[in-house]
């Protein structure tokens, strides 16, 4: 066994994110080439056999997810990591993931599309395909790191609610802080909570149901289990002519994640309950908020913040919180409103939600533009 | 007769099959629980099955008293492929439609060949897609009337047992569902094998494809699959007008070949994924 030891560590984005996997347990990956996610891919390709797991380049995305998802019912935790095309690539089968409740993360390291737009530089446009790039009535778990800390520590995160919840889970990183190098500390093992999924016991036979996270068996267990995407009932039994079966099962699916938002759904603050003008942001973006409220606020301006570490189940309270005080709450992102009507949804009218957007050439969102905005919403 | 049928029950769970009167993935299915039965299993356990979409991938799933993973449309291969490298000593077994398999799957079964994936692929070639309503199949004969293809398909079908010789199967063969005898013995043989195997059956959709084929009933097309039936081996022999419209039988290729999880292992000194 060769895990990394504790310590303090430079690291590139990608890095930290493979490494966290590692240290989570995962023991799969299988992914396909693309700028700026390969280097987790490389990066698996060398450190997963020296600890015993297997890292495999399959021929698209919907093979990578594919052999996740059997991976991940074969008993070992899995991971693939692409972008923007190859997520859409790979949303029927996050889709199948979330219907079979197969534990499983998907790292997509946002770059500047729509479609190949450009592909080597950082952009923030898939907040909503990680939420609704699958079809049909579901939930989903999406994580934004904005450090090269956080792309370690929330690889372990979304690791242990995949595990937890039996779904899959969406690390939503963009290329900024996928490529940027930083000083990252890695704890010591006994300090990281690692989460493994509910097994169930030998006379157990109901895999999908009863249970809000029912047991999870592996194949080649005994337990004959019986996966499939169509409704099925308690046992897995594909059930489709009633149509209580369907509702019960997928109202469950759904309940098991959006009646822990708490639990789930991490922010960081700074006065968010007390501020005139608020700031909700995510990833790459949100590096430029801590300075832009401290000039802000040695202006005069009593400024705070909200930075969403969970995107997805979306922390609608802290935001509701913060439009109650807040005259105006900003939402700066490289997308052209995506998070925004969120943040507009949840304020409930409470506050005036301004958009700041910039898209082209990876360019972000300087703490200079967002003092402006801030000053401009002030006055 | 009652004894064989006893033999296969105790595979299989007590569910209604949802085949129409007359599929030929009846067949298919008999042929591949009796071939178990035949080589001692006594039960399924030590087998995984993954399968699609379409009528034919529904054959283990649920059917099947085992584990089986019923994969989104296209995509049973990819599923296989984390499975067996994640736990190379259990069974692999694939069941598809042709439409599955080398259709929407294609690459993937290209791919698998290529990495000598240790699976066998079970693929029943209906010629059509039969769940969808008989619309055309990339196995679709030349000239034959489908519902989007009215005038009749005007693409050549694709050869898949070849195909899988070319990409590097371990075994490849075709039958058809008047061949059960030699299908069996054929699963049977490749169930004892490693590497990527591949039977393709030829088999009677009645209900979608059957009749605007020509055929009153599923009985006459596997009357027809008989006739038709050319073995490989006098292949060489014929000229290649005498072949037009045969179904080419028999096994194409059997050989051995380190597999995928092998040459892995032999790399990384690594089979099993420790806990
Ligand atoms: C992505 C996707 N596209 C289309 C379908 C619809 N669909 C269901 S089964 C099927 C074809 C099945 O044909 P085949 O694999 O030959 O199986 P058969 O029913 O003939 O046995 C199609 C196109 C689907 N389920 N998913
Ligand atoms: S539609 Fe065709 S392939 Fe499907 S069950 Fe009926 S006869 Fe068989
Ligand atoms: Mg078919």
């Amino acid at each position: 066994m060769k895990m990394v030891k504790p310590g303090v560590y430079f690291w590139q984005g990608n890095e930290a994110c493979a490494e966290g996997a590692i240290t989570a347990g995962c023991r799969f990956f299988a992914g396909y080439p693309i700028t700026p996610a390969s280097e987790i891919a490389e990066h698996m390709a060398k450190r997963l056999p020296q600890i015993g797991g297997i890292a495999i380049q399959m021929e698209d995305e919907m093979a990578s997810i594919g052999a996740v998802i059997g991976a991940s019912w074969a008993g070992a935790k899995a991971m693939t990591a692409t972008s923007g095309p190859g997520f859409s690539l790979m949303q029927e089968s996050i889709g199948y993931a979330f219907m079979t409740e197969t534990p499983c993360v998907v790292v997509d390291v946002q770059r500047l599309g729509p479609s190949t737009g450009q592909a080597t530089k950082c952009g923030q446009g898939d907040v909503m395909q990680s939420r609704w790039g699958t079809h049909g009535d579901h939930a989903a778990i999406v994580l934004a790191p904005n450090s090269v800390q956080e792309m370690f520590d929330l690889t372990i995160k979304a690791f242990n609610l995949a595990e937890k919840y039996r779904t899959p889970v969406i690390i939503l990183a963009d290329a900024t802080i996928a490529h940027m190098r930083e000083k990252i500390t890695v704890p010591s093992l006994e300090e990281i909570e690692i989460i493994n999924r509910k097994k169930p016991e030998a006379d157990e036979k109901a895999f999908f149901g009863f249970e809000e996270v029912p047991p999870m068996p592996a194949v080649g267990e005994g337990f004959n289990v019986p996966v499939t995407g169509s409704t099925h009932n308690e046992y897995g039994i594909r059930f489709t002519a009633d149509p209580m079966v369907h509702r019960k099962l997928v109202e469950r699916l759904n309940s098991k994640i959006e009646n822990h938002v708490e639990e789930i759904a991490e922010v960081e603050t700074y006065n968010f309950d007390d501020c005139k003008i608020g700031i909700v942001s995510f990833g790459c973006t949100s590096r430029a908020v801590p300075e832009a409220v401290e000039e802000a606020e040695k202006r005069g301006v009593k400024a705070g913040y909200i930075r969403l570490k969970t995107i997805w189940p979306f922390p609608e309270k802290k935001v509701e919180i913060m439009a109650e005080k807040a005259e105006t709450i900003i939402v700066p992102e490289i997308n052209l409103k995506q998070l925004f009507y969120e943040v507009e949804r949840a304020s409930k009218g409470l506050a005036k939600v301004v958009p700041l957007n910039k898209i082209g050439g990876g360019e972000l969102i300087t703490p200079e533009e967002l003092l402006n905005k801030i000053l401009e919403a002030a006055n | 007769m009652v004894e064989e049928i006893f033999s296969i029950r105790k595979y299989l769970r007590n569910l209604k099959l949802p085949f129409c009167p007359g599929c030929g993935i009846f067949t298919v299915m008999n042929s591949f629980l009796r071939a178990v039965h035949n080589l001692g299993f006594e039960n399924l356990k030590s087998f995984v099955f993954c399968s699609g979409i379409g009528c034919s991938s529904w054959i283990s799933s649920p059917y099947f008293i085992a584990d089986s993973i019923h994969t989104i449309h296209g995509r049973s291969i990819p599923v296989a492929t984390g499975v067996k490298l994640v736990r190379p000593d259990l069974n692999v077994v694939v069941f598809g439609g042709d439409g599955d398999i080398v259709g929407i799957g294609l690459s993937h079964f290209i791919h698998a060949a290529r990495r000598n994936l240790d699976i066998l692929v079970i693929m029943i070639n209906n010629m059509v897609y039969g769940m969808t309503g008989g619309q055309v199949a990339p196995t679709t004969p030349f000239g034959v009337k489908t519902t989007t293809t009215p005038y009749g398909a005007f693409e050549h079908p694709i050869d898949a047992p070849k195909l899988a010789v070319t990409a590097g199967a371990c075994y490849s063969a075709r039958w058809t569902t008047a061949h059960p005898k030699e299908l069996r013995e054929s699963i049977e043989k490749t169930l004892r094998m490693k590497g990527f195997r591949f039977i393709e059956v030829v088999s009677q959709c009645p209900t979608t494809i059957g009749r605007r084929m020509g055929f009153k009933n599923a009985g006459e097309m596997v009357k027809w699959f008989k006739e038709k039936a050319v073995p490989v081996e006098q292949v060489e022999k014929m000229a290649e007008k005498e072949l037009e419209g045969k179904i080419i039988v028999g096994e194409f290729v059997e050989r051995e070949k380190p597999t995928l999880t092998e040459n892995i292992q032999s790399r990384m000194g690594r089979l099993r994924i420790e806990g």
